[in-house]
């Protein structure tokens, strides 16, 4: 038991072993996945699992639950932040209801920015600085252009991440959320242009299968480097 | 290395681990035995396969029957839109009938996908065509293929319950790949929800968002239409994991959009019951 690899994998086998609040029922698909197996064994091996991360940044570890949540906390960090930032422009040619609606998607940004931060708490990552350079806050086109790639890489960032997690509650409030980003993804894109709410033939790249009527879905690995543009701090990841 | 530490945790977390390794009560020692004729290096295989034979990867019968209530879902919208798109007069030429007729599409693409899943499962995927299906449940909805305006009703509820149905079954198919599927089709639902929401707004000039609001006086049905008040039971919910989302963390967040920013789920059991009103007698959800 000299692999890194497996020395870490076993330690988030051997956590979520030790818990007691393992529903049963993720417990026994857990349990019956082969590749567990190799952790359960390692599961006998008691070790110390003090860390301190010596690299600036945060980190997202994606070991266990906390670290999907912490994902998605950051890329709602970043949701909310550009939304704010829109509601002190004033961008060009927002008519009174686009204004309107984006404060309410602002809001609801913040609300799950908020949630995540309180679920996760002493777990949570800290805060990101974001870097809009890129977008004109003055332009309603490049705010719009924005915000779809938002929205869309939000839902492709959910639908990826959600076969990570393990534990029910978290997986049906990450269902809860993913579907409300796509609500916000289609609302926008009709606003660029009307009737391209699900024009999932524009989506390949996010993983979207236009053929069998499937919206994007991409992994934390594939949706990082598109967000990294747009974020300063440093995110570190690791056992994903 | 200690073995019997592993199914001690287990036991921990299932008392019967014994039993269902070996039901006769001589797991222990079947299991030295197993010990004792392999290698050390040889044995998170043997583990392996024996806890598989224990749980199973996981439980078919479950996912297939999730997949056909998907399913059910699908062909109920996909020949709901089909008739619409049939009905002369119905709808607008243009925009309307372009996005209408995009819903279709993703709709019969749901029905396509879901059918060889569950056929690829070994399971068999329900059939229900038009015939199984009564789109004005009883005369409520009389004119929902003369009317557009009642229309656009029937058809933000159906879509609004879609979304609501796939997120309600997630659990069923945690950690499988099949789940990313599941997911993939649930957030094209919400867009279908969001766009027609915009359409309903437009058309019969009521203040209907993209997204699920409050209702008139904080109910949780916002669409103004009574008869599908099951379709939104619960939306106005604003406590998530025991946490009051309005004003959370001091923030300036409204009872409203409180609300708006998580859709809720629906029970197997109430998605069946909303989608009962439209199947006709014989074919019924059970």
């Amino acid at each position: 038991m000299k692999n890194n690899e497996l020395e870490t994998k076993s330690e988030l086998q051997e956590e979520s072993l030790l818990k007691s609040t393992v529903g049963r029922r993720g417990f026994l698909q857990y349990a019956g996945a082969s590749a567990a197996a190799l952790a359960l064994v390692a599961a006998g091996c008691r070790k110390d699992r003090n860390y301190t991360d010596p690299v600036a940044g945060v980190t997202l570890d994606f070991k266990d639950d906390f670290g999907v949540l912490n994902y998605a906390y950051a890329l709602e960090q970043l949701e909310a932040a550009f939304y704010i930032q829109v509601a002190n422009s004033n961008p060009s040619g927002f008519t009174a209801a686009q204004k309107a609606y984006f404060q309410d998607v602002q809001f609801h940004e913040i609300a799950h920015r908020e949630f995540f931060k309180k679920a996760l708490s002493t777990a949570a990552i800290g805060s990101l600085e974001v870097n809009f350079s890129a977008v004109d806050f003055t332009s309603g086109a490049s705010v719009l252009a924005t915000a779809k790639t938002f929205e869309d890489l939000g839902v492709a960032a959910y639908n990826g991440a959600g076969v990570r997690l393990k534990d029910t509650g978290f997986l049906v409030i990450a269902g809860q959320i993913v579907s409300v980003e796509a609500r916000h993804a289609a609302y926008v894109r009709d606003q660029i242009s009307n009737g391209t709410f699900a024009d999932l033939g524009t989506l390949t790249a996010f993983g979207a299968v236009d053929a069998n009527g499937l919206d994007g879905a991409l992994t934390p690995d594939k949706v990082l480097p598109l967000a990294a543009p747009f974020i300063k701090t440093k995110i570190n990841v690791i056992n994903l | 290395m200690n073995i019997i530490n592993i199914l001690d945790e287990i036991e921990k977390v299932d008392g019967e681990i014994y039993e269902r390794l070996n039901p006769r009560r001589a797991a222990m020692k079947s299991f030295f035995n197993v010990g004792k004729k392999i290698s050390l290096a040889a044995l998170p295989l043997a583990l392996g396969s024996m806890f598989q034979k224990a749980y199973g990867q996981s439980n078919p019968a479950n996912v297939t029957e999730v997949l056909n209530f998907a399913l059910a879902l699908e062909h109920l919208e996909y020949n709901f839109y089909n008739r619409a798109l049939l009905s002369t007069g119905l709808i607008p030429a243009g925009a309307a009938t372009g996005a209408i007729t995009t819903i279709r599409a993703h709709e019969l693409a749901h029905v396509n996908l879901l059918k060889s899943a569950i056929t690829g499962a070994g399971g068999t995927p329900i059939a229900l065509t038009e015939a199984n299906f009564d789109f004005t449940a009883g005369n409520t909805f009389g004119d929902v293929f003369t009317n557009y305006g009642t229309f656009l009703k029937v058809a933000t509820a159906f879509e609004d319950t879609g979304v609501r149905a796939y997120k309600g079954q997630a659990p069923v198919l945690k950690g499988m790949p099949v789940l990313t599927t599941a997911l993939q089709i649930h957030s094209v639902e919400a867009r279908h929800a969001s766009h027609l929401r915009q359409m309903t707004a437009a058309f019969l000039n009521v203040p209907l968002k993209p997204w699920v609001g409050l209702g008139a006086n904080g109910v949780s049905n916002d669409t103004g239409v009574p008869q599908v008040d099951p379709v939104y039971a619960r939306e106005n919910n604003t406590i998530q994991a025991t946490y009051e989302i309005t004003g959370i963390n001091g923030t300036a967040v409204t009872r409203a959009a409180a609300a708006e920013s998580f859709d809720e789920f629906l029970t197997g059991a109430e998605v069946k019951q909303i989608a009962n009103l439209f199947l006709r007698a014989g074919s019924k959800l059970t």
